[in-house]
């Protein structure tokens, strides 16, 4: 059902192909978040694996540096409508950091300073579908934008890109993190308008 | 929740300011939701063109209606449109109420601590006026950073909430232009401190507006003393 309403002629003639259903392109970087932004200072920073039964894989901020870095050029979809094309990141690939992660689970449960968390499958975080960046357009990323790390999922909506990432837990089973037990998606697939419960 | 969309009909504008209008949407069937969700709308043009936006509920207006209160982005694409355009009796669809962090209910209690900034104001005065529906007597209280005079949403109702129920409070900050005898200026750490519950009081904290003052506001209020975990936010952009 989709009824017109009067009046409204709307701007962009045509659609991108690159933009999925009920989003929109914008050039500016809306911020969203739930709280207060974290401020973890590079000195402080661990990232960390937790493979079950007290398997835990760590690496400090000089580790993470010396990890061979990839420069990512793509899209990314927020659940609330907007979309930014071509955004540029600098990070590490997480099949590098999965590389020595020996694990039989399918799910994982990814953890932010300030305690946010939000779960992905396992296979949607491996086989170049996802990083953890720590530049932005060149430049170091700012802590409002999840500085001094954070994940980069971009095939799901934006709020499974972690701001702040701590670490990634592996789970047996899929569980919800913060926002999906807030109304939104388990999965989170914006090409389906997988948005809401 | 609901996930189908809903077509609405406008029951009722009024101008909230000269860039800022509420509008009343009514439902075939019941509505309902809490104070700080949001909605979805969908326009549909003639050619069939949709353009999906999310808006903060101001009000619910049971059974069958609630009320959104837009203001009208310079180089909006949707805003302008439902600020000036939009008439009584035009439909448009509706997707949600969604949303369950950024929400009070009067049985979450309190003291209730609300920030807003500019059009941030919209979710905040959802929980003062579910506050007054309850007759909570959970303290409240409302700080509100706006322009000038000429910018405040729903002056009246605001200004008797603040002289009638005893349990709220109302400060109003001006950043450009202020009435006869009010400071204006930059809303600054110390006014922030001044018009809130101290930490030791555990407020909870609803801060609402643009990224920078969210930034700026959440961030003052930690380093007050406040607990982390006690402070939502939602900032408006994009």
């Amino acid at each position: 059902m989709a009824i017109p309403t009067s009046g409204f002629a709307g701007r962009r003639r045509t659609r991108d192909v690159n933009l999925p259903p009920g989003q929109y392109a914008t050039d500016s970087f809306p911020v969203m978040s739930a709280g207060p932004t974290p401020r973890v200072l590079r000195a402080d920073w661990t990232f960390q694996i937790a493979a079950g039964q007290g398997r835990t894989h760590q690496w400090t901020w000089e580790q993470l540096q010396a990890l061979p870095q990839e420069d990512v050029t793509t899209d990314i979809h927020c659940v609330t409508h907007w979309s930014k094309f071509g955004t540029a990141w600098r990070g590490v690939s997480l099949d590098t950091l999965f590389e020595d992660v020996e694990s039989g689970s399918d799910h994982t449960m990814v953890h932010s300073y300030g305690g946010y968390t939000t779960n992905i499958p396992l296979g949607d975080l491996l086989d170049g579908k996802a990083w953890l960046v720590h530049e932005f357009d060149g430049e170091p990323l700012a802590a409002a934008h999840g500085g001094p790390a954070r994940l980069l999922v971009p095939h799901l909506y934006l709020w499974k890109s972690a701001k702040w990432v701590s670490g990634i837990r592996l789970m047996d089973q899929d569980l919800p993190g913060f926002w999906e037990t807030n109304g939104y998606a388990m999965y989170g697939d914006p090409w389906r308008e997988d948005r809401y419960w | 929740m609901r996930r189908t969309w809903q077509a609405a009909e406008v029951s009722a504008a009024r101008p909230e300011t000269a860039t800022a209008r509420t509008l009343r949407l009514r439902f075939p069937d019941a509505v309902s939701g809490v104070a700080g969700q949001h909605v979805d709308l969908r326009l549909t043009a003639e050619d069939g063109y949709q353009a999906v936006r999310s808006y903060s509920v101001a009000a619910w207006v049971p059974p069958h209606e609630l009320e959104l209160t837009v203001e009208e982005l310079d180089d909006g694409e949707v805003s302008p449109y439902l600020v000036t355009e939009l008439s009584v009796g035009d439909r448009l669809e509706v997707r949600g109420p969604v949303g369950g962090w950024f929400t009070w209910t009067p049985d979450l209690g309190g003291p209730l601590q609300l920030i807003a900034g500019g059009s941030g104001i919209v979710p905040l005065m959802a929980m003062l006026r579910s506050h007054a529906e309850a007759r909570s007597v959970v303290p409240a209280r409302l700080l509100y950073s706006v322009r000038d005079p000429g910018s405040v949403f729903y002056r009246g109702e605001l200004t008797v909430l603040g002289q009638e129920d005893t349990q709220v409070t109302i400060d109003v900050a001006y950043t450009r232009a202020a009435p006869d005898g009010r400071p204006v200026g930059r809303l600054t750490r110390d006014a922030v401190t001044a018009a809130c519950f101290p930490p030791e009081d555990h407020p909870a904290i609803y801060i609402c507006g643009s990224t920078g003052f969210v930034e700026s506001v959440a961030s003052w209020l930690v380093e007050d003393g406040h607990d982390a975990g006690r402070i939502r936010t939602e900032r408006y952009g994009g």
